[in-house]
């Protein structure tokens, strides 16, 4: 009986040292939800510019925080009249590929949609849907998932 | 004391997940494969020699294919060849039946072969060693390069004659070979042989291409290239080389397959962040649009007599599958179980539709009936997935990928088939990582 006690105690103190180190994890990583929104994977196309915006899993919406790397992009791309860009969609590996395809041009969309809506032309945005072929980062885990439901925009050269 | 708690927890964690294992339905599965004892074919002794051939070991090693074939199966069990008791020109005569009974043998494959005039004459019997009779046998002439697809047709034959069914060793597979990182993978098509024998690529891999399926000829693939990086469906002739561009879209079109009488391609086209279903007629390049939805409607398939499609779509929320008729009407879902369905496609039989499934995290191939009746699933993995049927619609083939660690450490994608019985799971090997298989029609009939 005591012994049971005992085995219960260490049972709730692994269980809560696991809850804590769960919850570590997931604010080093930078997940809000499943959406990443960390730093890591970004590149930018001008100071202060990121070139991405991430996804949550089988979304297509844009976040708080998407919509306001958006908005850079678009004060960006006013100022650089002469610019056009690519938009391309991307999906983590855990779907199926013809779908992820789908979604990947749905998320490159969302990301054009919102772009257009602050005054650019639909003329300087071309969108090219990767599905799940081009992860940037190659691990199966959760966040490298969040990394990779992204869409990303790149100068057209 | 503490052992007996460790045991019992792990046996806890077993049981749950035994308990989350796929459904299977046995009751067609075989658990008792049929002994057979497959001869060597005799080369008869006035053959002539052949360059880059060893005619000699011909028959031994059509008789391996065979036996290969068979094994795979998992419904035969091909006997040890040192047991046997017959030379094979004696047995292809006349076999000794209780002889061949004595080692358990319950069917005999006996043949001869000849190379002369620089053809290939076959000739194989098949005996029944209960019954002491022959219930088969079959002469043809053929190129001796083709000495494989000997192997195959006999297979054929013999496994057409002992289970009622067409077989499927006569075939080819087509299929995305892979290479390099994750993040910057190497895709090729690819060709080979049921067995695995006779890859040849299609594509040097200086563009990504994905999901290739044939045409009811075997002549024909259709896929998606993203040559000049604009994805969009292709056709490519295999025997010519020559590819081109399924019409004319202003945008991505993918998921493509072949209607059943090859008259058209099926396939998505997305456009403003909406993916539809179209047509395209091969002959009049006459384009239809099928579906017409905000939803996502991809991967689409028809059943062999060409009337219905079942299709991949969001409409509901979430990845469901749905089945309509072909010129898009009387749109119905046919899933609705726990979890995502994609990639349906339907069997060549039209008695099943072939899906993955995706719940909890875990990825399934099974079967459902074409009006959502009969869910079955036949394996669960982390990752696999766009199950191809065999042409007799016994097997499925898939391919799977597996968890990688840090920086892709540890992945691989494979092919892999399993029965309709959820038995006789088995990789297929292939030379490189591979993707997207798509099983061939009989290439022989």
């Amino acid at each position: 009986m005591k012994f049971n006690t005992n085995l219960k105690n260490i049972i709730l103190i692994l269980a809560a040292s696991l809850l804590l180190s769960a919850c570590a994890a997931q604010k080093k990583s930078g997940l809000s939800g499943d959406v990443y929104t960390g730093t890591e994977t970004i590149e930018y196309l001008a100071s202060g510019v990121p070139d991405r915006v991430f996804f949550a899993t089988n979304k297509t919406n844009l976040t708080t925080a998407a919509r306001e790397t958006l908005r850079k992009q678009a004060t960006y791309l006013r100022k650089n009249k002469e610019l056009n860009v690519t938009i391309e969609g991307h999906a983590d590996e855990r779907g199926t590929r013809e779908y992820n395809l789908a979604l990947g041009e749905r998320r490159a969309n969302s990301a054009k949609d919102y772009l257009m809506t602050y005054g650019i032309s639909g003329k300087r945005i071309s969108v090219i849907s990767y599905g799940k072929e081009k992860p940037v980062n190659s691990a199966s885990n959760g966040l490298a998932w969040s990394q990779n439901r992204r869409s990303v925009t790149v100068k057209v050269k | 004391m503490k052992k007996i708690i460790i045991l019992s927890l792990i046996f806890i964690f077993y049981s749950n997940i035994s308990h989350s294992l796929i459904k299977v339905d046995i009751t067609r599965g075989n658990l008792d494969p049929l002994p057979v004892a497959i001869s060597p074919l005799h080369v008869d002794v006035k053959s002539e020699n052949i360059e880059d051939l060893k005619v000699k070991e011909l028959g031994e090693k059509i008789s391996e294919i065979v036996e290969k074939n068979f094994r795979s199966t998992g419904l035969f069990n091909p006997l040890e060849k040192d047991a046997f008791v017959q030379k094979p020109d004696i047995a292809h005569l006349k076999p000794r039946f209780e002889d061949w009974r004595l080692i358990k043998a319950q069917a005999l494959v006996t043949g001869k072969i000849l190379v002369k005039d620089g053809k290939l004459k076959v000739e194989f019997r098949l005996w029944d060693l209960t019954a002491s009779k022959e219930i088969l046998a079959l002469a043809f002439t053929t190129t001796p390069s083709n000495w494989r697809r000997v192997a195959h047709i006999i297979s054929d034959k013999i496994y057409e004659r002992l289970t009622g069914e067409s077989g499927y060793f006569d075939t080819r597979i087509i299929y995305v070979a892979e290479n390099g990182p994750k993040t910057n993978r190497i895709k090729k098509l690819a060709i080979m042989d049921q067995d695995g024998a006779n890859t040849k690529y299609l594509t040097l891999g200086n563009e990504l291409v994905l999901t290739p399926r044939f045409n009811q000829s075997n002549q024909l693939v259709t896929y998606l290239s993203y040559f000049r990086n604009l994805p969009r469906v292709y056709l490519l002739d295999i025997e010519t080389g020559i590819q081109e561009v399924v019409g004319n879209f202003p945008g991505m079109t993918f998921a493509p397959r072949f209607s059943p009488d090859g008259k058209k391609i099926i396939m998505s086209f997305a456009k403003d962040g909406n993916s539809d279903i179209y047509t395209m007629n091969l002959d009049t390049r006459e384009v239809e649009k099928i579906t017409e939805h905000s939803s996502i409607d991809t991967s689409p398939s028809y059943s062999p007599d060409g009337k219905y499609i079942c299709f991949n779509s969001d409409r509901s929320g979430l990845q469901q599958i749905y089945v309509m008729k072909s010129d898009g009407s009387n749109v119905k879902r046919i899933s609705f179980g726990k979890g995502l369905y994609g990639t349906p496609v339907w069997s060549p039989r039209g008695d099943l539709i072939a899906f993955t499934k995706v719940s909890k995290g875990r990825f399934y191939i099974g079967v459902m009936r074409p009006d959502g009746t009969g869910e079955r699933l036949l394996t669960e993995n982390f990752y696999q997935e766009a199950p191809s049927w065999s042409p007799n619609g016994r097997v499925l083939i898939f391919y799977r990928e597996t968890k990688s660690g840090p920086k892709g450490k540890g992945f691989s994608a494979k092919l892999w088939s399993i029965d309709i019985t959820g038995y006789n799971e088995r990789k297929i090997r292939t030379e490189t990582d591979a993707s997207d298989p798509s099983w061939s029609s009989l290439l022989s009939n």
